[in-house]
């Protein structure tokens, strides 16, 4: 007898993915934000996520292995046609760490190197999302393989997806910012964090009417009775998640503008998930059709199911030794 | 003219694996070093342990640093450019790489934090054991990756069905037939890299008469250690030469540069091969020698590339030259080490200008050993990706054109030349500092807790963040 392990792989997947979005998220959006601040308070803003960036960029690998252990069919189709903003996006992360360890060296180059970090920030992200678009777009797909060129993925549609993605990081890194700075630099992290926030909705409205418009499949999958009933709730939670997170962040509460913007990357990321389901690659392979063999999704099941949560709870107890505001009068000697 | 995508993708690979081996090759032997310092340090007590491991956990730590980044990039590689071999091999080779990442994952989160950021905040043998846990997780992650790369160069396990890969045997497939001499011949190198590290560290502050005891500490154990794993290098190359020649005998013709079948076989020193004419050139070749050390007999017989037919054989020059490179350096190495061990008496190697010249030229022989090593094994494994049964040139993503790869290549040499030389300047820096002299100085990051790897290393601007909440205070620190 063989379980179906596709399931459990699909949420094991979608969670890392998620996780990978929100944490490496919110340090690539101070990266972003971290441009538009004085030196001084950048070098705030880098220490905030200094304990933690590199945990959460480590996911990434855990993501693209996962996705190539668990659904390989995916993976060969997936991405190489995102070919250039995978390959900008990983030369992107490697320039944005490494600028983010050498600026310790030395004072005269922590500008540029600074400088390097919220470039390298900022580029990654849009390559991200640049991904996440021609993904809900669909690639050109002729048996196993794609066939299309490596800039297929320049459309209208990726290029706003990009766009938005910067809007969205930034909006947790200001999140994160006001739970871990004081003062002004809280004052502006709430002020930018309204500004990401308004990018984001538009973001949001735009993907939800373009889809549809644009997929017919999807416009079925949402707006054919009875689904529409259903899937009523989606939009009108995320308004509501969204209204929430405008008044916390002109409000005195530090944590809630940071959850309720992860809210909202999660309610986004179940708005992709129906849209989808239970395509991998869109249009063209399901779950199960991507999936690995069978015995291979149970050799590595065994030791994930073991190593993951050992992982999680290291993880959460990291962020509870670096719990608290980081200080200008901390840090540098 | 056009670009050909398959050649320059496969530049790619050899471009981001070769700096990202370099790191590997230092941090396994140096994790194992590390141990072996704490370990010093818990049983005797001495503060020069404590000092050494301290110094050597900064150029850990920076090294790891550098590891991670530029390992990220690696299993993109998979998807980007070699998306055919990805879906055709995937259900075998995908859980040993993803075991490689999630076990690499849990020594760094549960164990390098500890190591690097713990010493006053967690009791000695905690530390200790910490440092043992990272030097077994380097292990780990080794024994995985070497494991994928095995089973690329000799295949087992597995089934094909409509052509692609199904594994049948997992313990077939992780332990395949070249993989325990592939495993034990890398990891010593990777020992000998380090240990030349180590020494020619030694040397270079002896020099400069700074830390004049720790650096004797290096050379001195740096050199007991390589007498025993050096000439162990050269049994364990000779068995992973005759498994080379059972399992993939066009790699090893190539190795020998034998174009021509013959028994007896001589052994070809040196000359210029020439593929497409499959001749050597100028060869100077040593009578019997090649049966004798292959085959362990004097009249055994070499099966020579001609015997394969023209699309089943590897390029000759690069391992031919790989594995003399491989070699002479081994051959140096030995007589470095012979000569450290000779100049024992009344402390000459430590007093010896030239010795210490030598050893301090020599540190990074065994990074030049593992390329030339490597480059032997994979090209010599061409033109396959899986030994006879997916061709290379089936492997690439069919998407690619030449001028993409081009193009990817051209932005991943700029980006890591700019990483590498900034991260060899910093690490350098580190070097000239020398051990640091009193322990009685906690480093910033100490007193704070776990900040980055390379921030810690430069004593920087670690602690942002309050004070460690349960520090337990180190007796004898």
């Amino acid at each position: 007898m063989t379980i179906d392990l596709v399931p459990i792989w699909t949420l094991i997947l979608g969670l890392a993915v998620f996780y990978y979005v929100v944490f490496d998220g919110f340090d690539l959006g101070v990266g972003i934000l971290s441009g538009l601040v004085s030196p001084a308070s950048r070098r705030l803003m880098m220490n905030s996520v200094a304990p933690v960036w590199d945990g959460n960029e480590t996911w990434l690998v855990l993501g693209s292995i996962g996705l190539m252990a668990a659904f390989p069919l995916a993976f060969a189709i997936i991405i190489p046609a995102v070919y250039f903003p995978i390959v900008v996006m990983l030369l992107a992360l490697v320039f944005r760490g490494v600028a983010f360890e050498f600026r310790f060296k030395r004072r005269a180059l922590q500008e540029i190197w600074g400088m390097a970090f919220c470039l390298g920030s900022a580029v990654a992200t849009f390559a991200q999302g640049v991904v996440l678009g021609a993904f809900i777009q669909g690639f050109k797909v002729e048996g196993r393989h794609f066939v299309g060129t490596s800039f297929d993925f320049v459309t209208p549609f990726a290029l706003l997806t990009g766009l938005a993605l910067m809007f969205g990081y930034a909006l947790l890194g200001s999140g994160w910012l006001i739970m871990k700075t004081e003062g002004d630099l809280q004052a502006w992290s709430r002020r930018a964090g309204r500004i990401c926030l308004v990018g984001v909705g538009i973001a949001v409205v735009a993907v939800s009417l373009w889809t549809p418009l644009v997929d017919p499949g999807i416009a079925q999958r949402w707006f054919s009775w009875p689904n529409i009933v259903f899937l009523s709730p989606v939009p009108v939670v995320t308004a509501a998640i969204a209204a929430l997170c405008w008044r916390a962040l002109g409000g005195r509460r530090e944590a809630l503008p940071f959850l309720s913007a992860i809210a909202l990357f999660l309610m986004s990321f179940i708005g992709i998930t129906i849209s989808l389901w239970p395509m991998i690659v869109p249009h063209h392979y399901t779950l199960w059709q991507a999936a690995s063999a069978p015995g291979t999704q149970a050799f590595l099941l065994i030791g994930t199911l073991f190593l993951l949560p050992v992982i999680l709870m290291y993880t959460a107890w990291s962020y509870w030794v670096f719990r608290g505001k980081v200080r200008a009068d901390m840090g540098y000697h | 003219m056009t670009l050909d995508p398959v050649l320059l993708s496969r530049l790619q690979w050899v471009w981001v694996i070769s700096w990202h081996i370099l790191l590997p090759a230092f941090t396994v032997g140096l994790a194992s070093y590390i141990a072996v310092l704490e370990g010093l340090y818990f049983f005797t007590e001495r503060p020069v342990w404590f000092r050494l491991s301290g110094f050597w956990t900064k150029l850990f730590a920076v090294s790891f640093g550098m590891g991670v980044v530029s390992g990220i990039t690696m299993p993109f590689q998979f998807g980007t450019n070699w998306s055919r071999f990805s879906d055709i091999t995937a259900n075998v080779i995908s859980p040993l790489l993803a075991y490689e990442g999630l076990m690499a994952f849990f020594l760094e989160a549960s164990f390098l934090g500890v190591l690097l950021f713990g010493r006053r905040l967690v009791p000695r043998w905690l530390h200790f054991f910490a440092a043992i846990m990272v030097a077994v997780g380097t292990l780990f992650s080794s024994f995985w990756i070497l494991s994928t790369n095995s089973w690329m160069q000799t295949p087992a396990g597995y089934e094909m069905v409509d052509g692609r890969f199904f594994p049948t045997d997992w313990i077939a497939i992780v332990f395949s037939p070249s993989f325990p001499y592939r495993l034990t011949h890398n990891v010593n190198a990777f020992y000998i890299t380090t240990a030349f590290v180590v020494m020619g560290v030694g040397a270079f502050l002896l020099r400069r008469e700074r830390s004049v005891d720790e650096a004797k500490l290096m050379i001195s154990m740096a050199l007991d250690l390589l007498i025993i794993l050096v000439p162990l290098q050269f049994l364990l190359g000779d068995q992973h030469g005759l498994n080379t020649l059972a399992y993939q005998p066009a790699k090893l013709a190539a190795i020998e540069g034998r174009y021509d079948t013959a028994a007896p076989a001589p052994l070809t020193l040196f000359g210029i091969p020439d593929d497409a004419t499959a001749t050597m050139k100028y060869a100077i070749d040593v009578p019997y020698l090649g049966s004798l050390v292959l085959t362990h007999s004097l009249d055994g017989k070499i099966v020579g590339l001609k015997d394969f037919p023209a699309a089943d054989r590897p390029p000759v020059a690069p391992p031919f030259f790989g594995f003399r490179i491989m070699v002479g350096i081994a051959v140096i190495m030995l007589a470095i080490v012979v000569a450290g061990q000779v100049m024992r008496r009344d402390g000459l190697r430590y007093r010896s200008r030239w010795f210490l010249l030598l050893c301090q030229a020599a540190a990074p022989l065994g990074f030049v050993a593992v390329i030339a090593g490597w480059v032997t094994t994979e090209v010599g494994r061409q033109p396959w990706t899986v030994y006879g049964l997916l061709r290379t040139a089936d492997s690439v993503s069919p998407s690619l054109t030449g001028n993409d790869v081009a193009l990817s290549l051209g932005f991943y040499i700029v980006v890591y030349l700019i990483m590498f030389s900034t991260g060899v300047i910093f690490m350098s820096g580190i070097v000239r500092a020398g051990v640091a002299e009193a322990d009685d100085e906690p480093d910033e990051i100490e007193r704070g807790l776990p900040v980055r790897a390379l921030a810690a290393a430069s004593a920087g601007p670690a602690t942002l963040l309050p004070p460690a909440p349960a520090a337990t205070p180190e007796p004898g620190a």
